[in-house]
């Protein structure tokens, strides 16, 4: 198989939109919570507590979309902890956010130890199946990849949509950009920031952890330890690539989930067979940094990122 | 609320919150193993017999303290200057690299050259690697903690590859490990027939080495300014960017350190087990003391204890080693907090 041929087939598009999904979902988390003025190093801790607690809710019989539930719930629950930190008391968001990954994987590992005591491998649940939508479905290349597709990669897409109108079409939005730039000026107008940022970085959690949750109800159908490996960071890169937009992110989302695709299936070609494996697995992570290093350049970092708003001090 | 900055903090208040929140984090793991069938109070008798609780105990809480010390004084190194090096992982890698390619037979040196060689290349190729995301936040302005955590990822493939291939150990029956250090290459005992390598030794060395540089040195003073307020800094005539890099490569050695140490001092030979995360519990063992470089000695020796205390209670009582992990995070969580709380009065209005 050659290059060509990899980037025209539609498996390798449908594949693609799949592994940007997950990315989609925690990278809108992590931009509101940036755009509010929060970075969020939580991240990849609520993905793994999101991951588990979707897939054990199902396993011992919720339907699925309660599963999300319960992954967006587990999520807005260390989004609160992290906003009762950073935000309510101002506490180093990198030290909280280091804090809250650490605890947020610890708790899910010690949890499904406890549930799960004496199994070997873990259980498998009844995922998300692919849901074709009639006719769109047919288009040559594009329509697999898009419409061919289980729900949750729908509501991803549907969810960036609705974040960018919010953001920038509503005053709640309005409200969520002025206290990451300038949140004084929001104080002044009489709002709360400390209200708007707890609720900005509570719900960017509950979306983070659904992120997690694709990966264990709907890319896979079951949880392992290392199951989310860095992708936390990854979107961490995403939103900076993504210039604080949720249009660009997502569009960095598929560019980076189509790279790491293409990386896949180039493992199995004749390059693939001369190359350590290990240099493609390296790629995401390398192409992460790219991304930063030639963003940095033209950077439009919220103004009031990481700085921390005490009422009554100038 | 609204914090308020406390002029002249009573005893009370500089003492009490810090002890709240430990007795807290372990209010939390009684609850958790009690969850989990446990008997909070044989829990904890198991994690500390089983961290103290006989000779092979104490030694092997020395052991598990030693990396923690490299990698706890790394980390308080560079928070100082609020230089955020989430990489200690990596770096400590690195160590352990050079110490492999070096130490298992390229170099035919006596003892009491070859060790110190390696210790002293090791730091080099730490600072260097942890130079990189440094240069980029000073250059470009690129967030290093991103770019230190993605590159753990990147180095843990790196390690990867090397023990698959060109490290990899001919007669390791096909297992990815390293070939053993020569016997010139490896750390002493400190007292024969003890189990504990001269690693912990140079662990204390370091430590009070790092705190002359901080309250003796001008560096240690620019580091600290650079932290405290880089603006002011620059003001007052600091070189910051310079300030900023020097920290890095002290920082990246200080973990490359823990990486040497365990592999010439403990395992003789490097596989991708050597580290389980050591770079990323340096941070909680760093914020535990404060940032203090002697008081990163007793944070690791806490930590240590905890970790080989959890391993034998989970053996005896069935309860997830994980407890330990859970206690550390919250610990970590509830210090920065409970410190915050002894500087400032919350106000409700």
């Amino acid at each position: 198989m050659d290059i060509l041929e990899i980037l025209l087939s539609a498996s390798f598009w449908a594949a693609a939109i799949r592994i940007a999904s997950p990315l989609i979902f925690a990278t809108m988390g992590e931009l509101i919570c940036e755009r509010a003025g929060v970075l969020n190093l939580g991240i990849e801790g609520i993905m793994v507590a999101g991951a588990f607690a979707g897939w054990i809710a199902v396993w011992a019989g919720l339907p699925l979309w309660g599963g999300v539930a319960i992954a967006m719930i587990a999520g807005m629950g260390f989004g609160a902890l992290h906003g009762v930190l950073s935000v309510l008391f101002g506490l180093s968001q990198h030290v909280v956010g280091v804090g809250i990954t650490l605890l947020a994987t610890s708790l899910t590992f010690y949890t499904y130890r406890v549930a799960l005591p004496e199994v070997s491998t873990p259980p498998k649940i009844e995922a998300f199946k692919v849901l074709e939508i009639p006719l769109l479905s047919d288009i040559p290349i594009i329509g697999q990849a898009l419409f061919a597709q289980t729900p949750l990669t729908y509501l991803a897409f549907g969810l960036t949509a609705a974040l960018a109108w919010i953001l920038y079409r509503t005053p709640l939005g309005l409200a969520v950009r002025a206290v990451g730039e300038s949140p004084a000026s929001v104080a002044a107008q009489g709002l709360s920031v400390a209200a708007i940022r707890m609720g900005a970085v509570i719900f960017g959690s509950g979306l983070m952890a659904v992120g997690g949750a694709f990966l264990t109800m709907s890319a896979f159908d079951s949880f392992f330890f290392d199951m989310v490996n860095g992708r936390g960071w990854i979107c961490i890169a995403l939103v900076v690539f993504g210039a604080w937009r949720p249009g660009k992110a997502l569009l960095g989302a598929i560019l980076f989930a189509a790279f790491d695709a293409f990386q896949i299936r180039l493992q199995q070609t004749g390059i693939g067979v001369h190359v350590p494996y290990q240099i493609f697995l390296m790629m995401p992570y390398i192409l992460s940094i790219l991304a930063l290093v030639l963003m940095s350049r033209r950077a439009e970092v919220p103004a009031a990122l990481m700085v921390p708003f005490n009422k009554g001090e100038r | 609320m609204r914090l308020e900055p406390i002029a002249n903090p009573t005893l009370t208040r500089r003492v009490l919150p810090p002890a709240l929140a430990i007795a807290t984090s372990f209010a939390v793991a009684a609850f958790l193993a009690m969850i989990a069938g446990g008997n909070p109070f044989q829990v904890f008798g198991l994690i500390i017999s089983g961290a103290v609780g006989s000779k092979f105990a104490v030694l092997e809480t020395l052991n598990r303290a030693t990396p923690l010390i490299f990698t706890g004084l790394a980390i308080s190194v560079a928070f100082r200057a609020k230089l955020w090096n989430i990489g200690a992982e990596a770096q400590l890698y690195m160590g352990a690299v050079v110490t492999v390619v070096l130490g298992t037979g390229a170099l035919g040196l006596p003892g009491w050259a070859m060790v110190p060689l390696l210790a002293v290349l090791a730091v080099i190729a730490g600072g260097i690697l942890l130079l990189i995301p440094a240069l980029l936040k000073t250059r470009l302005g690129v967030d290093e903690v991103v770019t230190t955590l993605l590159f753990n990822f990147i180095f843990l493939l790196f390690v990867s590859y090397l023990l698959e291939g060109p490290l990899k150990d001919p007669m390791g029956m096909g297992w990815p490990k390293s070939a053993r250090l020569v016997s010139e290459a490896r750390l002493p005992r400190i007292v024969d027939g003890l189990r504990l390598h001269w690693g912990f030794g140079l662990a204390l060395i370091a430590a009070v080495g790092i705190w002359v540089v901080d309250k003796f040195t001008t560096l240690g003073f620019e580091m600290r300014a650079v932290g405290q307020n880089a603006h002011a800094a620059r003001f007052a005539g600091i070189p910051v960017n310079p300030v900023i890099l020097k920290t890095a490569l002290l920082s990246g050695g200080l973990a490359a350190l823990a990486g040497f140490s365990e592999v010439a001092g403990l395992k003789g030979s490097l596989t991708l087990d050597l580290s389980p995360g050591y770079g990323y519990t340096g941070i909680v063992v760093a914020m535990l003391a404060l940032l203090h470089p002697l008081g990163v000695v007793a944070a690791a020796l806490f930590v240590a204890a905890i970790f080989v205390g959890a391993d034998s209670m989970s053996r005896a009582a069935g309860v997830p080693t994980y407890l330990a992990d859970i206690m550390l995070a919250s610990a970590l969580l509830l210090t920065v907090l409970a410190i915050l709380i002894t500087k400032f009065r919350v106000r409700r209005d």
